[in-house]
């Protein structure tokens, strides 16, 4: 009896937790743009936006991302080298689902806290 | 559309042979970007552009005045695929400037932004129009 009381405990210790990883991760391309931006540029600042709300996607898509990433791994790289590397590290994620990917790239010395504005509207062409 | 194909393996199988056997020979894109000094691939035409991004590009080359080829994308799937493979460079729009990649949208934003589009464009040649408003209504003031 005691053992089945245990087993039960673990069993709805274990269907908790399932519950709230699957409640957090419904941002898994975010978190994994996040993760490898982390690891290979080690920013020191690093803003990750989901635009995809301002085009013609479903709710909670994942298409349309902007990331501002603030790194000294960019010194003494052209802003084209800079965007070249950021799409590299996030290849496999615009081979599938993102579908528009909007760098700011900048060294710390370039960074001032500007305000960034938002991509600009979508025209409709996305989804045809 | 999309959610359909990507998730069904079928799907993506014969999408992936349509879009090898669909991609453009990259003979044929170095021809089309070295066609005019400035070479924009974009979503839509620059009379109506159907991507934000896109428009941003064609406001930004019609404030310099710059005349340039535009591709329509959309318009031909095999040209969407040949560019990202010619250039290296996952997304649209894609601006040329004599042949040489230049970027995308945010790159001719900053470059715009900069000043420094003024200098890309006279290096080709191309006087932006930009200079003549500003001689006009600011003497004074220096390009950047």
């Amino acid at each position: 009896m005691k053992s089945l009381f245990k087993t039960s405990k673990i069993f709805s210790r274990v269907l908790f937790e399932a519950n709230r990883k699957m409640s957090i991760v419904n941002n898994p391309i975010e978190i994994s743009i996040k993760s490898k931006l982390e690891e290979n540029l080690r920013p020191s600042y690093l803003k990750i936006i989901n635009e995809s709300y301002m085009h013609n996607v479903p709710k909670n898509a994942e298409t349309h991302f902007k990331v501002i990433v603030v790194s000294d791994e960019f010194k003494d790289l052209p802003l084209i080298k800079r965007h070249r590397r950021v799409n590299e590290l996030l290849k496999t994620e615009l081979q599938g689902g993102v579908h528009a990917l909007s760098i700011i790239a900048k060294t710390p010395d370039q960074w001032k806290d500007e305000t960034i504005e938002p991509s600009p509207n979508c025209r409709g062409g996305f989804g045809k | 559309m999309n959610v359909l194909t990507r998730k069904n393996p079928i799907f993506t199988c014969a999408k992936n042979i349509i879009r090898f056997n669909s991609t453009k020979s990259q003979e044929v894109i170095k021809k089309l970007v070295k066609n005019n000094k400035v070479v924009v691939f974009m979503k839509g035409v620059p009379e109506q552009p159907q991507c934000g991004f896109s428009n941003a590009v064609v406001q930004i080359l019609r404030m310099h005045g710059v005349n340039y080829d535009a591709h329509n994308v959309l318009q031909d799937e095999s040209l969407r695929q040949g560019i990202k493979e010619y250039s290296n460079w996952p997304t649209i729009p894609q601006i040329f400037i004599n042949g040489e990649f230049i970027g995308g949208c945010d790159i001719m934003l900053q470059l715009h932004q900069s000043g420094d589009l003024i200098e890309e464009l006279e290096k080709v040649g191309i006087r932006s129009t930009l200079l003549d408003k500003k001689d006009e209504n600011n003497p004074k003031e220096s390009q950047k």
